[in-house]
């Protein structure tokens, strides 16, 4: 206890001003941890409060309305008739999501297991904070090098008629969250206790064996968490897909066409728009569902984590 | 000679700043299209007039427009008349209609790739491409492939224009891939021997313009300042200043001299046109 560090000798007047000084430290510390917590109600009261016109206003639901969102198969704000559909937009966020789930996960959980069950020392070294470089690389910078280089090469593997498309964007996306996964995953990984491996490899198990058969069941809840983080990240990641994905709203299911997500209708759309109008309503709308989604996301993440701390501390 | 770097620093620092505490910075803001052109004007302007600041930013004619309405701007630039709703906005809030004043012409191109043996479309047939009942080249006299649509975002005035002028305010098919900025457009349709895109003229580099037909039986005519300038060309638009109320002292002298000859030439040499 720091309150308790006053020298037994030291006068009353001393003792008293010391736990003054401790109390004030601790009352800005508290405030700075309670800032952060305001400044995170504040933006979802604003952002909860500016979509509400859609579920509340007359006015507003006469252009955008949730019955619209879902009926209009089209989505274009600007015009005579405005036409706010969601579909595209959704269609377009769960494909670019899946492709990059797709491409990252397997790549970033065999990553992990390589440098936690494989990986000699010096190579770890290296490895895990190069991956974890790939995170400290701007979205926009990303974005950008998908945009010029892994689009043109793409298509000429691929040969699809849109150089920007959904397949573009994910992967693009996958690189981005390849540091997320594979952070959380190796960690996990590593946290599994010695006495397990021993145990496997005493047994006669090959390291494979080992790896996939205990090391990975293991941590399974570390690594759900890890790909659930990712999962939550690609949700709401923004810059990537705007430049990448070329942000045609089609609703289909082909991995070779363009797509428009929420994340990045919001980006270009938001700076334009009259404020108050049905499309800044519809906006902020989009970031409300984008917010929940994510948010329920990492909630899930949570118990995981939650769920592989209890596995390891019984075990 | 030693020199200390706090009074050098001060006296940048008062350099900088001065003209903007004297409330001497005109600030200007908007259209993506005419940023450079904007841009272009303040330099010179400001080469020529020592101690005159403007400031220049794009972002859109819609962001200009609500920058002239919140107060944030004191010239917006606009590629797009004012719509009325945002006119009312500014008589609620400073009891004026705002000023229009036609600064420059600008002819929208519509671009392909350099290798797209299409020379020419009629306005009717962009439209039909652009909502996508047409979608292979063959049908407008090119090779057998699928027509790449690029367009801009749907906040910018370009794209108001050309919904309003070629899609007769239908909508854009799905399939138009939006990119932000004209150059990013320029840039794909240069990289997509498919592709199409549109945009303002002075941007076309790397890429060829297609010849505009008013209508199937006119000639095709390309964007150039002759033809801008005599409205033979069927995509010309006039560019526009916004002001609140009538412009005085400072902004009156620079929009004077925009709309000088030697103004108007620069214009010209960004690759817009005068407006006689």
């Amino acid at each position: 206890m720091s309150r308790s560090l006053a020298l037994p000798h030291s006068p009353a007047s001393v003792r008293a001003r010391q736990r003054l000084r401790e109390m004030a430290i601790e009352w800005a510390l508290r405030a700075c941890a309670f800032s952060a917590v305001a400044g995170l109600v504040l933006i979802v009261v604003f952002v909860f409060k500016e979509a509400w016109p859609i579920l509340s206003n007359p006015e507003t639901q006469k252009e955008a309305s949730l019955a619209g969102f879902v009926a209009t198969p089209l989505w274009q704000p600007v015009g005579e008739v405005p036409k706010y559909g969601l579909i595209p937009l959704l269609t377009g966020t769960v494909k670019v999501v899946l492709i990059a789930m797709l491409f990252a996960v397997p790549l970033s959980v065999l990553a992990a297991v390589y440098s936690s069950e494989f990986a000699p020392p010096r190579v770890r070294e290296v490895l895990k904070p190069a991956i974890e470089m790939l995170a400290g690389i701007p979205s926009v910078v990303m974005g950008f090098f998908a945009l010029m280089v892994l689009a043109s090469w793409l298509q000429s593997v691929t040969h699809s008629p849109m150089r920007l498309n959904a397949l573009t964007a994910g992967i693009a996306l996958g690189l981005g969250i390849i540091p997320t996964i594979f952070t959380v995953a190796e960690d996990a990984l590593r946290a599994v206790p010695r006495s397990f491996r021993e145990a496997s490899l005493g047994l006669g198990a090959s390291a494979w064996q080992t790896a996939w058969h205990v090391s990975l069941p293991a941590a399974s809840a570390g690594v759900g968490a890890g790909v659930l983080l990712g999962l939550g990240r690609a949700v709401g990641e923004t810059m990537i897909v705007l430049m990448a994905s070329g942000n045609a709203a089609i609703t289909s299911a082909d991995a070779f066409d363009s797509v428009r997500t929420l994340s990045a209708s919001i980006a270009a759309e938001l700076a334009e728009v009259v404020v108050g109008s049905p499309h800044y309503s519809t906006l902020f709308f989009l970031g409300a569902l984008l917010f929940t989604v994510t948010f329920l996301i990492n909630v899930a993440a949570g118990a995981f984590v939650e769920r592989l701390r209890k596995r390891l501390a019984g075990a | 000679m030693k020199r200390n770097p706090l009074i050098l620093t001060l006296i940048a620092a008062t350099l900088v700043t001065a003209p903007v505490l004297a409330g001497k910075a005109i600030t200007v803001k908007g259209s993506d299209t005419m940023v450079i052109l904007g841009q272009r004007w303040a330099e010179k302007y400001m080469n020529e007039n020592a101690g005159q600041v403007i400031m220049v930013t794009g972002g859109g004619s819609g962001t200009g427009i609500a920058a002239l309405i919140n107060g944030t701007t004191d010239v917006c630039q606009s590629s797009r008349s004012m719509k009325q709703d945002e006119k009312l906005k500014l008589r609620d809030r400073y009891q004026t209609m705002g000023i229009e004043i036609p600064v420059a012409k600008d002819g929208l191109a519509v671009y392909v790739h350099t290798a797209n043996p299409v020379k020419e479309l009629t306005v009717e047939q962009l439209g039909e491409i652009y909502m996508g009942n047409v979608t292979n080249w063959k049908q407008v006299g090119g090779p057998d492939a699928t027509i790449i649509l690029y367009g801009r975002e749907n906040s910018s005035g370009t794209y108001g224009f050309f919904k309003e002028h070629v899609l007769k305010n239908k909508d854009f098919s799905a399939r138009v891939q939006t990119l932000p900025g004209t150059a990013a457009v320029v840039n794909a349709v240069a990289k997509d021997p498919n592709g199409i895109g549109y945009g303002g003229a002075a941007y076309a580099k790397g890429v060829r313009d297609v010849g505009m037909k008013k209508d199937a039986g006119a000639a095709a005519v390309l964007p150039t300042a002759a033809t801008v300038k005599d409205g033979s060309y069927p995509l010309s638009r006039p560019l526009f200043f916004y002001l609140r109320k009538a412009p005085s002292g400072d902004t009156k002298k620079f929009v004077d001299w925009v709309l000088s000859a030697e103004g108007q030439k620069l214009a010209v040499e960004v690759g817009y046109f005068p407006l006689n």
